[in-house]
């Protein structure tokens, strides 16, 4: 291929073989339809792999990414359509017959169980050994797959000794160890922290080196642009991009890809009135669920009618901080909410003080699955007038109270008595939102109120929350997206390790200084080492 | 195997309608008696005749039909016991120690006694009600403080409470008040009955050798106070928000240790409850075995009933007359056999809620 004269610097090697040379199609699916009751999830879907490449694999939640990796994993069978594996067209009744043809699926949530070893979890649910756990010989076998793709784990470590980026690791040599030559990785960077997600490219790079090819399912735009070769985007169960190159693509061009529209950046918020302090954290310390020290001596404050947006990198203290304030998790320092101290006090009493916080797990904090939108909306109100009417609840009140909610937030759903689990997670997040928003809360404090949503719901969500801060609250906005913060905060703190690296305002500040800041920067060392005179701090 | 189509299970995406788990837990009740039906030819018995014993022994006539209702009222008790801790997935199932020390304690108001024994009759049943009320809320308040302050799992505890309950009942029955060296305390004064239909059938003849006792009332009661705690109060909400995820409770401000504690109170009061109805309706005095595992048999009556009050009440006398029916057909294991089968082919009929069996006409496989 001539285009292998110039090969841009961000191109992995990879890519130059596969521009060496024709290489036949690891994978090709063509015209697949998959269909469920009601939903079309896969409308004639082609996608096609080639042999040593990694192929991002792109769409917003709900877009069909899932559903086409299950065809391809065995897990359904497509209504129409056929599937070649290295030219050959295959048939896949179960997971076993995907296996057995080299397709290897590492899932976003790992499937090991924490009190057996390595190469225990490896070898789990293969027929050999067949009697005789030969575990010396075993365990060396292990390390030479390791070797061979540089993928460093003790293979005699239990996994709950392990880290997740280890966790990870496992997962990708139990694909490999029963013969996977292609890997479908889902969203395998939403669990890591940077330097992890650094060393999995390096191994996805040497997977592809040895031939191997990669599905990298994601929603991170800047992954895909690093370590993929080929994008397909999917969007309602259509393909809108197949296999293109992704050298030539810019961001905002992969982002209209995936949602079908300009990505609107900003949304248009009127000027900041600060009032009243609303929420003052002093010194705040805390520790994770694994008993590591998650907040080290953490302080702000949030005032009314201000969004105060907290942003880092995911695992840098935030999830910890959100719940020091509710109540959820032991802390000490200090938190006073209208002036009154309140650390450590029960969640009940935090939402006595009219806070409100929107979970960063939807459906397992967030909501109750199994019980019906009207008994989830009103949590935080059965016991108040008039649902609750000394130690009965009045049904007929509470259902007119969720039908009011699911018609103002336009929460989509055929009744009020229809289950929180049937809802679509951009529904399940606005029944979320209603609950926490209609008690005219003072404080709210919102941990990823947007992820995993598509356009429209995000813009639904933000437009809410900027309502509250124009009627007087204060707001906690914590975020991994960065526009979103930029756009909706009217302070933004950095949190890294446990700590905030400096507080800025948007307006004045760019993306640049934030981003060095999640990366452990102090905004006094950036702003002397590099421009002194950008007085942007707040 | 080339059958010319092919038997699909597909999930359901859509709500069954609220008929349809009534249905089908039926429908494999009926299930599990053709399947037993079978076993008794297998093992060379006449089904149908069998069938007439079951029907005459258990429903066919007013006084065998009340002794299925008997049989009944401590399983609805328990099994209302069990629900409702489980509604809470709290596992309680010490509901048969429970059962004794609520026994225990109704005894307690005529053995020491309590209130003096020529109170009238409502004043020694009323004081008997309440010492089984606390008696098993006392059984079951152990388990759950412990749960609840040291997150003590509930299973082993209320399994072990179990052992502790009746062998505590044994060493009262069997040394202070044994009466002349019998494993039993001597009989109670009539005023500590519950009240008999046999005590009427003087007015009413037809209620001559009728043993059906007041028990059932209390049973009946309880149903519909569980009923309407879980669809009506405050409380119901709280057990069924913290049963179905605990962490969203705890996120809405509810008080999870608290409910922990009085739920398995509450379910123990059930339990304790049955206890001092099955002495005072029945048994007439405190003596050993007075529960062939009720206790445990409301595990699987509350699960049948898929936690549902009123539907305990059926479950429970269904149960009720398969213990009966056990004493009159030979060989005597079969009345368990018929309900292990029962219990099997309702649980397993709930595939049906979750699934839909499509028959799909086998095309040519031509891709």
């Amino acid at each position: 291929m001539t285009r292998a004269a110039f090969v841009p610097p961000w191109f992995t090697c990879s890519q130059r073989k596969i521009f060496m040379g024709e290489t036949p199609f690891a994978v090709e699916m063509q015209d697949i339809v998959v269909r469920f009751p009601g939903v079309l999830a896969n409308d004639h879907v082609n996608f096609a792999v080639k042999k040593g490449e990694i192929h991002a694999l792109l769409g917003e939640n709900g877009a069909g990414k899932s559903t086409l990796m299950n065809v391809l994993s065995g897990l359904y069978q497509p209504t129409e359509g056929t599937i070649k594996i290295y030219g050959q067209p295959v048939r896949f009744n179960s997971p076993k017959d995907a296996i057995a043809k080299g397709i290897g699926m590492v899932h976003q949530h790992f499937m090991l169980v924490p009190t057996l070893t390595v190469t225990e979890n490896i070898l789990m649910g293969l027929d050999k050994p067949r009697l005789y756990m030969n575990m010396g010989r075993l365990n060396q076998e292990i390390r030479e797959l390791q070797e061979q793709y540089g993928l460093r784990v003790d293979p005699e470590a239990m996994i709950w000794q392990l880290s997740v980026g280890e966790q990870q690791r496992v997962e990708i040599l139990k694909t490999l160890y029963r013969g996977a030559n292609i890997l479908i990785l889902d969203e395998p960077t939403a669990v890591l922290a940077p330097q992890e997600i650094d060393e999995l490219m390096e191994t996805m790079r040497s997977l592809v080196a040895e031939g191997k090819s990669i599905i990298f399912i994601s929603h991170k735009l800047q992954e895909v642009r690093t370590v993929a070769d080929r994008i397909t985007v999917l969007r309602k169960g259509k393909v809108t991009a197949e296999g293109i190159d992704i050298g030539g693509l810019s961001r905002r061009q992969l982002a209209q890809l995936m949602v079908g529209r300009d990505v609107v950046f900003n949304v248009e918020k009127s000027e900041c009135q600060p009032g009243d302090v609303v929420l003052q954290v002093e010194n705040l310390q805390a520790t994770n669920n694994k008993g590591l020290p998650a907040l080290r001596g953490v302080s702000f404050t949030v005032r009314s009618g201000e969004i105060l947006g907290i942003a880092g990198v995911s695992g840098n203290g935030q999830s910890e901080l959100a719940e020091c304030i509710t109540g959820l998790r032991p802390a000490t320092g200090s938190v006073r909410i209208h002036g009154k101290e309140m650390i450590n006090a029960s969640p009940g009493k935090i939402i006595a003080a009219n806070v409100s916080h929107i979970p960063e797990d939807r459906t397992r904090v967030g909501s109750a699955p199994n019980l019906s939108i009207t008994d989830n909306t009103i949590m935080k109100c059965y016991h108040e007038d008039p649902i609750g009417n000394g130690i009965t609840i009045n049904r007929s009140h509470a259902r007119a109270y969720a039908r009011r909610l699911k018609d103002a937030y336009d929460i989509l759903a055929p009744s009020v008595h229809t289950l929180a689990r049937k809802l679509s997670g951009g529904n399940l997040q606005k029944m979320i939102l209603a609950r926490e928003i209609s008690s005219n809360p003072e404080l709210i404090v919102a941990v990823q109120p947007t992820r995993g949503l598509d356009v429209g719901a995000i813009e639904a969500i933000q437009r809410l929350l900027l309502e509250q801060r124009q009627t007087g609250a204060a707001i906690v906005l914590i975020s991994e997206e960065l526009e979103e913060l930029m756009a909706l905060s009217d302070r933004i703190a950095v949190i890294y390790e446990g700590r905030i690296m400096g507080m800025v305002d948007p307006k004045t500040t760019d993306v640049y200084t934030i981003g060095q800041m999640m990366t452990g920067s102090r905004l006094e060392d950036i702003q002397t080492s590099t421009e002194p005179q950008n007085e942007s701090a707040v | 195997m080339n059958l010319p189509f092919e038997i699909r299970l597909e999930k359901r995406t859509e709500d069954v309608p609220r008929w349809m788990p009534a249905l089908t837990a039926l429908g494999g009740v009926i299930v599990a008696f053709l399947i037993s039906a079978i076993i008794l030819k297998i093992t060379g018995g006449d089904p149908l005749r069998v069938g007439k014993f079951f029907w005459q022994a258990t429903f066919g006539s007013w006084p065998t039909f009340s002794d299925t209702i008997v049989k009944a009222t401590p399983l609805i008790l328990v099994g209302l016991a069990c629900s409702v801790a489980f509604k809470m997935k709290l596992w309680n199932i010490g509901a048969e120690g429970q059962f004794y020390i609520g026994a225990f304690f109704a005894s307690l108001v005529v053995l020491v006694p309590i209130v003096p024994m020529d109170s009238p009759r409502w004043v020694i049943l009323g004081s008997m009600i309440v010492m089984g009320i606390i008696g098993g809320a006392l059984w079951g308040f152990i388990p759950g403080y412990l749960k609840a302050k040291f997150n003590v799992n509930e299973i082993i505890t209320t399994l072990m409470l179990n052992y502790v309950a009746i062998l505590w009942n044994n060493f009262w029955i069997f040394d202070k008040w044994s009466d002349a060296g019998f494993q039993m305390t001597p009989m109670f004064d009539k005023k500590a009955w519950l009240p008999r239909l046999a005590d009427y059938a003087r007015q009413y003849r037809a209620f001559s050798g009728i043993t059906l006792h007041m028990g059932v009332v209390i049973g009946f009661a309880a149903a519909i106070l569980v009923w309407s705690i879980f669809q009506r109060s405050r409380w119901g909400y709280e057990i069924k928000l913290i049963g179905d995820n605990p962490d969203a409770a705890r996120y809405a401000g509810l008080n999870i240790t608290r409910n922990i504690v009085l739920v398995m109170m509450f379910s123990g009061a059930l339990a304790g409850l049955a206890g001092m109805s099955e002495i005072s309706g029945v048994v007439h005095r405190l003596q050993e075995r007075i529960s062939p595992g009720y206790g445990f048999t409301g595990i699987i009556v509350a699960w049948l009933a898929k936690l549902n009050p009123f539907a305990v009440i059926f479950v429970s006398i269904l149960f009720g007359a398969l213990i009966v029916a056990g004493r009159e057909i030979q060989p005597s294991g079969l009345a368990q056999l018929i309900q292990g089968i029962i219990l099997f082919m309702v649980i397993s009929s709930d595939v049906l809620l979750r699934y839909r069996i499509r028959l799909i006409r086998r095309k040519a496989l031509t891709a």
